[in-house]
C-alpha cells in the first residue's frame, strides 16, 4: 500500500504535468531514474575459429562497416558490396566540390569554402550511445561537444510577439517562473484537491522558489532575481556605470497564447541531454576511420539485384551502379545484409515468409536538410549565438548553428532547414534550388542578415536519396509487435542489420548495436556447425 | 537524424493535437502550401500530388530508379481498382510513408482520382471520401 503522502505527491506531479506541459513533468519524472543506456557492453568477443568461413556484407554504412571490422578480426573472410563510391551510407558529410545527384536527376554541386561541411544525415551523438563512442575512441575519431541547447538561441512563432524571435532563456525562465508562482499560490492557499503534509508543503514551496526564481513573496516579477535567469535589460558590468538593470518578463498570458512553450524541454529528452558530441570535421570521419581499419574489402558502385541462398551459401548478384552492364555475382557462406528495407523490399530474396513480411512492413519516414553558407558568422558576431538550435513554426522548423569554429572571422555553415513530415514532403517535392531559396527566405524572418550574407546552399531531401529512398524505418507499434523479431532472426544463411533492426531508429547507435547483435548470433551459428 | 525518429513516432499520436490550432492562421491565404507541419491543407487532387507525391513519383509520374525504385504511376495497371492506391496512401508501404493522418478521406480520394485520370491513366469511376473511410483500419 502507498501512504497518503505518496499518492498526493503523484497527483501533484500530474497537476504539474497538466499545467506546465510535458517538459516540467518530464523533469520531475527523470528524478525517478528510469534511464538506461543503449545496451552496449564493451568490445564484442567472437571466440573460436570460423575456419575460413566467408561472410558477404551488403552495405558499407555504420552497420556494414562494424561487421566488416569485427568479423574480419574474428577470422572470417569478408567482402562488402556498396552501392555508392564511398563508405558511410547515411553517415555522410558534404563539402565544397562534392557533387550530389538525387533521384529525378537534379544535380547539385556543393560550393562551400574549403574546411566547411554540412551533415545531411546524423549530426549528433548522445553521451549514452556507448557503442559508437567506443568505436570513435578505438578508431581515433576526434570528438567535440555538439551544442544541443543554447539559451541565447531563439524560439519563434509567426503569430507570437509580433513575429519577433524570443531568446530561449527568456521564454524558459518566464514559463518556469509563472508556473512556480501559480503552484506556490495554490499551495499557500491550500487549494490543491489533495492533502499535502506540512513538511512536503514547506519543501515544495522552497523548491518552487528556487526553481522558478521567485522573490521572497513567491512572486515571479521584474527584478534582479528573475534577471539572473532570463538576462538583464542592461548586464552587470565594471566601472562607474556598471550597475545592472533588470529586464521585464513576458506577460504569462502572451507566453501561453504564443505556443512557443511547445519548444521547451527538448533538452530534457534523454536523447538530447547534454553532453552530446560530433566528430571534428564532419560526421563522415567515423565511416572513414572504419574504412581505413577494414582495409581493401569494399567493392564500390555495386548495385545488388538479387540475393539467393541455398543449403551451402549465399549468392548475391550485382551490377555496376553507374554503368550497368553484365551482372556479376559474389558468393559466401553467410550474408549480413544492411540494405535499407525501402530498397531490400524490392530485391528478389529467398527468405521465409516471416522475414519477408517483416521486410515489407516498415515504411520509411521523411526528412530534409538544407545547408547554407554565409559570408560571416553573424549569429555569433551580432547575436551572441554560439552553437545550439533555434526552433520556429516556419516550415524550416529549426536553424542549427555550427558547434565548431566559434568566434572565428571566416565564413560559416548553418543548418538552414530540418523539417519532418508535411514540410519535409513539400520541400522534397520542389527542385533543390527552390528548397534552398525558400530556406533562405524563411530563415531571413529570424535572421535578417541572411539577405546580405547568404552565399550558397545545398538541399538533401531523404526520399530523393537514390540509395536510401527515405530517412529511416518508420516502425509502428503494431508492426513492431508482429514483425520486429522476425526481421532480426537469422533466416537460413542471411541476417539483417541496420537502424531498421533496432529500437533506436535513425540513430547510428541503432545500426551499430543491431550489427553487433546480428554478427554475435551469426557467429554462434557458425561455431555450432 | 535522431529527432526524426521521435517525430516520426510522435506524429502518429499527438501531432495535430499539439500543433494544429497554432498553425491554422497560416491556412487562410490562397496558397495552401506549407500550411501545417503535420497535415496537408491542399484539397485539390493535383495540388496534393504536387505537394507530396511528386517528391518520389516525380512531376511526370514516371518514378525513378536508384539502388531501389519508385514505381511509375504513368500507365499503371495497378490503378485499375481505386482500392489499391487508397490503401497504399493510407498505410504506406516499403519506401512510401503512410499518409492516413496527413490527409483526410476527401483529400485521399481527390489525389487518387487525380492520379487515376492523369499520366496516361483513364479510369472513369470516381473514388469518394466514403470509399476511403471504408478502407481505414
Amino acid at each position: 500500500m502507498e501512504n497518503p503522502g505518496e499518492v498526493s505527491r503523484r497527483q501533484l506531479l500530474a497537476r504539474i504535468g497538466t499545467a506546465a506541459g510535458s517538459a516540467v513533468m518530464y523533469q520531475a519524472m527523470t528524478v525517478l531514474g528510469l534511464a538506461a543506456d543503449s545496451g552496449y557492453r564493451g568490445p564484442i568477443k567472437l571466440e573460436g575459429d570460423p575456419k575460413g568461413a566467408k561472410v558477404l556484407i551488403l552495405g558499407a554504412g555504420i552497420a556494414g562497416l562494424v561487421a566488416a571490422l569485427e568479423l574480419r578480426k574474428a577470422g572470417y573472410h569478408v567482402e562488402v558490396l556498396e552501392y555508392n563510391d564511398r563508405v558511410g551510407g547515411r553517415s555522410w558529410s558534404l563539402r565544397g566540390g562534392d557533387r550530389y545527384v538525387e533521384l529525378g536527376g537534379a544535380a547539385q554541386r556543393c560550393e562551400f569554402d574549403a574546411g566547411l561541411y554540412f551533415n545531411p544525415g546524423p549530426w549528433r551523438i548522445p553521451y549514452h550511445h556507448g557503442g559508437l563512442l567506443d568505436y570513435c575512441r578505438r578508431l581515433n575519431v576526434a570528438l567535440e561537444p555538439f551544442v544541443q541547447v543554447n539559451y541565447n538561441a531563439y524560439v519563434h512563432a509567426r503569430d507570437a510577439f509580433g513575429g519577433k524571435p524570443q531568446r530561449y532563456r527568456e521564454v524558459v525562465s518566464d514559463f518556469h517562473g509563472n508556473i512556480a508562482e501559480l503552484l506556490a499560490k495554490s499551495l499557500a492557499q491550500d487549494k490543491l484537491d489533495q492533502p499535502v503534509s506540512a513538511d512536503e508543503k514547506q519543501a515544495l514551496l522552497a523548491a518552487l522558489r528556487a526553481w522558478g526564481a521567485l522573490d521572497a513573496d513567491y512572486r515571479y516579477r521584474a527584478g534582479l532575481i528573475s534577471s539572473d535567469r532570463r538576462g538583464y535589460a542592461k548586464d552587470p558590468g565594471g566601472g562607474l556605470s556598471a550597475e545592472p538593470m533588470p529586464s521585464r518578463p513576458l506577460a504569462f498570458g502572451d507566453l501561453l497564447r504564443s505556443g512557443v512553450w511547445r519548444r521547451l524541454g527538448t533538452d530534457l529528452t534523454y536523447e538530447y541531454q547534454t553532453t552530446m558530441f560530433q566528430p571534428v570535421g564532419g560526421m563522415d570521419m567515423i565511416p572513414k576511420a572504419f574504412g581505413r581499419a577494414i582495409g581493401d574489402v569494399v567493392r564500390y558502385n555495386a548495385k545488388v539485384t538479387e540475393i539467393h541462398q541455398d543449403d551451402h551459401g549465399v549468392t548475391v548478384t550485382y551490377v555496376d551502379a553507374t554503368r550497368g552492364g553484365t551482372p556479376r555475382t559474389a558468393r559466401a557462406d553467410w550474408c549480413l545484409c544492411t540494405i535499407p528495407l525501402s530498397i531490400l523490399s524490392q530485391i528478389p530474396l529467398n527468405v521465409g515468409a516471416a522475414m519477408s513480411a517483416a521486410i515489407d512492413a516498415v515504411p520509411y519516414g521523411p526528412g530534409l536538410k538544407v545547408g547554407l553558407q554565409f559570408r560571416r558568422r553573424f549569429w555569433e558576431q551580432d547575436e551572441a549565438i554560439y552553437g545550439g538550435i533555434t526552433y520556429t513554426d516556419l516550415p524550416i522548423w529549426q536553424i542549427g548553428y555550427p558547434s565548431t569554429g566559434y568566434n572565428s572571422a571566416g565564413k560559416g555553415i548553418l543548418l538552414g532547414a530540418y523539417p519532418f513530415w508535411s514540410y519535409a514532403f513539400e520541400l522534397t517535392s520542389l527542385p533543390p534550388v527552390e528548397r534552398v531559396k525558400k530556406a533562405v527566405a524563411w530563415g531571413a524572418q529570424i535572421h535578417p542578415q541572411y539577405q546580405e550574407e547568404f552565399e550558397n546552399g545545398i538541399a538533401v531531401g531523404w526520399h530523393r536519396v537514390p540509395w536510401s529512398l527515405g530517412c529511416f524505418g518508420l516502425w509502428s507499434d503494431a508492426a513492431r509487435r508482429e514483425h520486429y523479431k522476425n526481421l532480426c532472426a537469422i533466416d537460413g544463411r542471411i541476417v539483417l542489420a541496420g537502424e531498421h533492426a533496432s529500437y533506436l531508429p535513425a540513430w547510428q547507435e541503432g545500426a551499430l548495436l543491431s550489427s553487433l547483435d546480428a554478427m554475435t548470433r551469426l557467429h554462434q551459428r557458425v561455431m555450432a556447425g | 537524424m535522431g529527432v526524426a525518429s521521435r517525430i516520426g513516432a510522435l506524429v502518429l499520436v499527438v501531432a495535430s493535437a499539439l500543433f494544429g490550432e497554432a498553425q491554422s492562421a497560416h491556412s487562410q491565404s490562397a496558397d495552401l502550401s506549407f500550411g501545417d507541419p503535420y497535415r496537408l491543407l491542399q484539397r485539390d487532387g493535383e495540388a496534393i500530388y504536387r505537394a507530396i507525391c511528386q517528391g518520389c513519383h516525380m512531376p511526370d509520374g514516371q518514378g525513378a530508379i536508384g539502388a531501389g525504385a519508385y514505381p511509375p504511376l504513368a500507365n499503371d495497371p495497378n490503378l485499375e481498382a481505386s482500392g489499391y492506391p487508397i490503401v497504399l496512401v493510407l498505410e504506406g508501404r516499403r519506401a512510401m510513408p503512410p499518409f492516413g493522418r496527413t490527409l483526410d478521406d476527401g483529400q485521399i480520394a481527390a489525389v487518387v482520382n487525380y492520379v487515376r485520370t492523369h499520366f496516361g491513366n483513364h479510369h472513369t469511376d470516381v473514388a469518394s471520401a466514403a470509399d476511403v473511410t471504408s478502407l481505414r483500419k
